[in-house]
């Protein structure tokens, strides 16, 4: 299904694959570590060839209302940016959420509190899969661990947006945004003409034909009783997305007598930790959540039986910790190592943590 | 095969596009590739580092603490990242502006006076080509058929007439690097 490998940075493949699976729109301002995704595609210049409109817009505020607007029309489109921006974009992710809208909103994370640092974290685990904005919404996160995975969770997310009219989130962080790796970029698809939106997507505003009402979208409901069955429908997508749509990696699981659970970077610096533990005959698996919401909570608990510690491995101050430990439910002990302010553990520090714990 | 390299220097040394020339040879004889930059400020001024990865089998970890082979081009990165190379591992530094030379026992030293030969050559820009040409010297690990290769891919095609004078860089770098 794809072309040539290529060489380049996380950042560049999403815009690459952005293009490339019909985006209909980006909008954007540029932060540090994610601004290659903006570059690259005005560098690329997609509105010449598929039509695709890139914007930078007067801020991430202005940008996730251009994204809310887009959405409302039917039209694929999408934003980027880091912690500090993401963290504007909030209040505009919670009114698409609101509106059964679909979009891809990606973060490149940097660490924080604050402005905080240009390096790489994983710090706003907490805001992307356990809300963020406000409301009870939630939104579908996929973590990439590779620049190959931010291709393809481009082209996936906004599957995943449209089946379930939903927002979907990249969360990546300064390293996989940064790195340059081998990466097969998605075949081309057409962006949908705006006749085919209106056969597929009955409920986009395009401008009202004379036979039917206007298509409203919004996130108002002041009737209390009619907000509440909003609610329900929202939960019940949700159970059918934590049903339907767990992705997640195993390595090294079979015999583990130990289990790190990590995403993204800390699950690559976890590959190299299970490969040094095997070196020693460590017996040390690794599961990687390919999604953080829903979080494969059920594939976690199959191990409580069959592994004496479980050890979340976080470039934060330990927040999946909190997942795992539910997941676990108490069933064995769950401890967790993590560095904090954009530093990445190493998979020596990991192993002599893990060593702590062995009986 | 596996050889996990960290190049450190000021910026504007072309730290970062001498290890992205060596990714490109190693997609070129597909092999497993990662190029990991220090990246913001640094990029501009002060010190830069990028840690390279070559390897037959898929590549864990992007960020290393300990490296096969470090190549050092300021006396900052000397005092970082000596101790970073393996045991038995190779460590390369120019020369130029190094009042504290490197001391390990246990690993391979490595001189190469690149600076004064790119002045030399007066190809101050094919400074990093000089060192990339010692490094292949010691650790042959992708053919030069694929660093040319890897040239044209790394390089905006209005430079692709300079790649003959990267190449006699590369050659020269290759005669200059001696054993400390």
């Amino acid at each position: 299904m794809s072309e040539e490998i290529k060489l380049m940075k996380g950042n560049e493949a999403i815009a690459h694959a952005a293009i490339r699976c019909g985006c209909d729109g980006y909008f954007g301002y540029p932060i540090t570590p994610q601004s290659e995704i903006m570059e690259t595609l005005m560098e690329e210049e997609p509105w010449k060839t598929t039509g695709m409109v890139v914007l930078q817009a007067e801020s991430e505020v202005g940008a996730i209302n251009m994204v809310y607007g887009g959405a409302g029309s039917g039209k694929k489109v999408m934003t980027s940016s880091s912690s500090p921006g993401i963290s504007l974009k909030q209040e505009g992710i919670s009114y698409i959420a609101g509106a059964d809208l679909p979009c891809l909103i990606v973060n490149v994370m940097r660490g924080g509190p604050g402005l905080g640092t240009i390096q790489p974290s994983q710090a706003d685990y907490f805001q992307a899969v356990k809300g963020g904005g406000h409301g009870d919404y939630q939104q579908i996160v996929l973590a990439p661990a590779s620049v190959q995975e931010m291709a393809d969770f481009t082209v996936l997310g906004f599957e995943l947006a449209f089946k379930y009219l939903n927002p979907v989130m990249i969360l990546a962080d300064g390293i996989i945004g940064q790195m340059m790796e081998k990466v097969s970029l998605p075949l081309f698809q057409k962006r949908m003409t705006d006749e085919e939106i209106k056969e597929k997507y009955p409920w986009a505003a395009y401008g009202k034909p004379s036979h039917r009402k206007p298509n409203v979208i919004s996130s108002l409901e002041i009737e209390s009783v009619e907000m509440e069955k909003r609610n329900q429908r929202f939960q019940a997508k949700y159970r059918k997305i934590e049903e339907n749509e767990v992705r997640f990696e195993e390595l090294e699981c079979q015999d583990a007598e130990y289990m790190l659970v990590a995403f993204g970077t800390s699950a690559r610096v976890c590959q190299k930790t299970v490969e040094l533990a095997r070196e020693q005959g460590i017996k040390l698996g690794l599961i990687r959540p390919i999604t953080l919401w829903p979080f494969p909570k059920n594939e976690i608990a199959k191990y409580t039986s069959q592994v004496k510690c479980f050890f979340s491995i976080e470039m934060n101050a330990g927040q999946m910790v909190e997942d795992v430990r539910l997941a676990v439910n108490g069933k064995t002990e769950v401890a967790y190592y993590g560095r904090m302010g954009g530093i990445v553990p190493s998979p020596d520090e990991v192993i002599e943590f893990v060593k702590t714990k062995m009986v | 095969m596996k050889e996990e390299i960290i190049i450190a220097g000021f910026g504007g040394q072309g730290v970062l596009s001498m290890g992205k020339i060596l990714a490109y040879s190693g997609l070129m004889e597909g092999q497993e590739v990662s190029w990991m930059p220090s990246y913001g400020p640094e990029q501009r001024g002060g010190t830069a580092n990028v840690t390279v990865i070559l390897s037959d089998k898929r590549i864990s970890s992007p960020i290393l603490n300990t490296f096969d082979t470090a190549i050092l081009l300021n006396q900052q990165s000397l005092d970082k990242f000596e101790k970073a190379v393996k045991p038995g591992g190779v460590l390369i530094f120019d020369g130029n502006g190094i009042s504290k030379p490197p001391t390990r026992k246990d690993i391979d030293i490595y001189q190469i006076q690149a600076t004064d030969k790119s002045i030399e050559l007066n190809a101050h820009k094919s400074f990093n080509m000089i060192v990339l040409g010692g490094f292949l010297k010691l650790r042959p690990i992708v053919k030069m058929e694929s660093v040319i290769l890897g040239l044209k891919k790394s390089l905006p095609e209005r430079h692709h007439h300079l790649i003959p004078v990267n190449e006699n860089a590369i050659k020269a770098g290759m005669e200059i690097i001696n054993k400390i």
